[in-house]
């Protein structure tokens, strides 16, 4: 991943300038801009560093830790929490509801969020103004505070208690921000290529398959896992709209072992692992995009 | 949300022949705008609509319209509001505070190169994708009074035995506020990093022949171009840690005795286990007038005081 991102630098000479090696000796005013001292970078980062890992290591450590030990090193190794969460707290149910949340959530963002981020990025139409501030203006809206609207409505639906109410919820709150970022991704593509393939005869769906699509890849991969996170750790609208618990998902359940008479600690050690095991995997997978999806859609507007 | 109402009825355009361009950006956004329009919109208005009634499903002979009697409640009887509201602006403000210097700190260093650069990366960012109940269970086992983070210190002779910083009111605030802090500074740090990547070159190279310092760089270079950034990622966030009641919720539960309940949370509490829907949707219509009108004022003070 550092080469992609050694790429993009633009401020330090380091990775450019593959040319001629750099003069031996550079004056006291280029070493002080080249060089950051070393200690300066490692100290803090370091402090930062277990600032970070200790609470992840911390909650492994309870995870795998027998009952009643004080050990700081997780050994011997018991994965008594995990069969007690998985099996009797049924974890397993919460986790398969949480997956199919997500991936639902996942698939009608990025699928909703692709439509008006190209009209976004391609046209000008009449009410694209007031769209872009309907955008905006929805972020200021609190999700925690229209549950009691939101509720009536897949009260009268008949969506309450089906993973489907869940799902409608997360596209929605993510949708703004989805196609801020897609619509970002996508200006990022010179209109021209597009052309070049009406030219060639593609029609504009074709052309957008063909030329577009996979230039978007990096842009369509940032925004569908953070529809994927946000579903996945998101705990309000499954709290409220899922009542029975075969239809509740992972947040839900790690609250009500938080919320248990004496928390069991080990298991709650473990119900955190599991939740934190599918986002770790897709946050290692995306983090090389992270930072480009971000200078490309949401920041530069 | 007025805008958005225009969405679902687009005014068709005088047609000519088949699948002129015209028609298609209002088929691109219908499906956006229809959902925005159904979930959000909608919602919104019912809001305001129940902000003026009695809504209370456990008294059901007295609900009915109430007029501005909420409001009212809310200005001149309901002291919790304003004790929420506070410590809702004391939440926001630390979080912001402490997210921008310390993301900042981390965006500028993990910008610089070094050997473990992209694993570093990584781990720093990693708490990002943590959710705030994770991440409230990860501090609960943390501060656990018996075998938590304290024993060990206790053990250690630093401390004493037996305090869980989430039961005092005294420690409460700051043991929020870090567990907080893990999982936000990560994506200040992700948002200012983007932008900082952005800066040209040159101007370094420039101001260094200058005879320009680091120190003297960062201010004239690397902050002003920042700026825009930073403007905007405060009040993303600031809304979001406005709103977001997840982690207090599990964490304190709003507690020790109401120390640590935002307005949000008062909100949530009043109308879902006080079933108060009516009192509840006209705290939620002030709550979104504060945040609207503070957003505001912070855009235009930002644009125009902000001048470097």
């Amino acid at each position: 991943m550092t080469a992609a991102l050694a790429e993009k630098r633009t401020d330090t000479p380091v990775s450019d300038a593959p040319g001629p090696p750099a003069p031996v000796r550079r004056t006291k005013r280029e070493r002080a801009f080249d060089d950051v001292p070393r200690w300066q970078i490692y100290l803090p980062l370091g402090l930062y560093l277990l600032f970070t890992l200790i609470p992840f290591y911390w909650m492994l450590l309870f995870a795998v830790r027998p009952a009643g030990s004080t050990s700081l090193v997780p050994w011997p190794m018991t994965f008594d929490h995990f069969d007690k969460v998985w099996n009797e707290r049924s974890f397993a149910t919460f986790f398969q509801n949480s997956m199919i949340v997500g991936v639902a959530t996942l698939v009608a963002t990025t699928a909703v969020a692709l439509a008006g981020g190209y009209a976004l990025a391609r046209f000008n139409f009449r009410i694209k103004g007031g769209f872009m501030l309907a955008l905006l203006c929805s972020q200021f809206i609190p999700g925690a505070l229209m549950l009691v609207p939101l509720f009536e409505i897949f009260k009268n639906l008949q969506l309450i208690n089906s993973l489907v109410s869940v799902i409608i919820a997360e596209t929605v709150f993510q949708l703004p921000l989805s196609i801020i970022l897609i619509s970002g991704f996508i200006k990022n593509v010179p209109v021209s290529l597009e052309e070049a393939a009406w030219v060639d005869g593609c029609g504009r769906f074709r052309a957008f398959c063909a030329v577009v699509l996979p230039l978007l890849r990096p842009g369509l991969i940032a925004v569908g896992s953070f529809a994927f996170v946000h579903s996945w750790n998101h705990f309000l609208f499954a709290l409220m709209f899922l009542s029975e618990q075969d239809k509740q998902t992972i947040p839900v359940g790690l609250n009500t072992l938080i919320g248990a008479d004496s928390v069991d600690l080990g298991a709650l050690a473990a119900g955190g692992v599991i939740a934190a095991v599918p986002v770790v995997i897709v946050f290692a997978f995306i983090q090389k995009w992270l930072v480009t999806g971000f200078s490309a859609g949401a920041v530069k507007g | 949300m007025a805008q958005a109402a225009a969405v679902a009825t687009p005014k068709k355009p005088p047609r000519r022949r088949s699948a002129t361009p015209r028609r298609l950006p209002y088929l691109l956004i219908a499906p956006a705008g229809l959902l925005m329009l159904g979930f959000i919109a909608y919602p919104v208005i019912s809001v305001f609509y129940y902000s003026l009634q009695n809504y209370n499903v456990t008294k059901p002979w007295r609900n009915g319209f109430a007029g501005l009697d909420n409001f009212k409640r809310i200005f001149t009887e309901d002291d919790q509001f304003w004790t929420t509201l506070a410590f809702s602006g004391q939440w926001v403000i630390t979080q912001i505070a402490l997210q921008l210097a310390l993301g900042l700190g981390l965006a500028l260093i993990v910008n610089q190169t070094f050997i473990g650069r992209g694993i570093s990366r990584a781990m720093v960012f990693s708490p990002w994708a943590v959710s705030g109940v994770l991440t409230s269970t990860i501090w609960i086992l943390l501060y656990n009074s018996s075998t938590g983070f304290s024993r060990y210190l206790a053990d250690a002779g630093i401390g004493s035995y037996g305090t869980s910083v989430l039961s005092d009111t005294g420690t409460v605030f700051w043991a929020a506020t870090v567990a907080e802090l893990w999982r936000g500074v990560p994506f200040f740090a992700i948002l200012i990093l983007a932008d900082l990547q952005s800066v040209s070159k040159e101007l370094y190279e420039a101001a260094s022949v200058d005879g320009a310092g680091r120190l003297r760089q960062f201010f004239h270079i690397t902050l002003p171009h920042l700026k825009d950034a930073i403007i905007l990622a405060t009040l993303l966030r600031g809304v979001w840690e406005f709103n977001n009641v997840d982690l207090l919720y599990t964490l304190t539960g709003g507690g020790p005795a109401g120390e640590t309940t935002t307005l949000p949370l008062y909100v949530a509490n009043t109308g879902i286990e006080g079933h108060d829907f009516g009192y509840a949707s006209a705290l939620t219509t002030v709550a979104f007038v504060i945040l609207l009108f503070c957003s505001i004022v912070y855009l235009r003070l930002s644009k125009f005081g902000g001048e470097k």
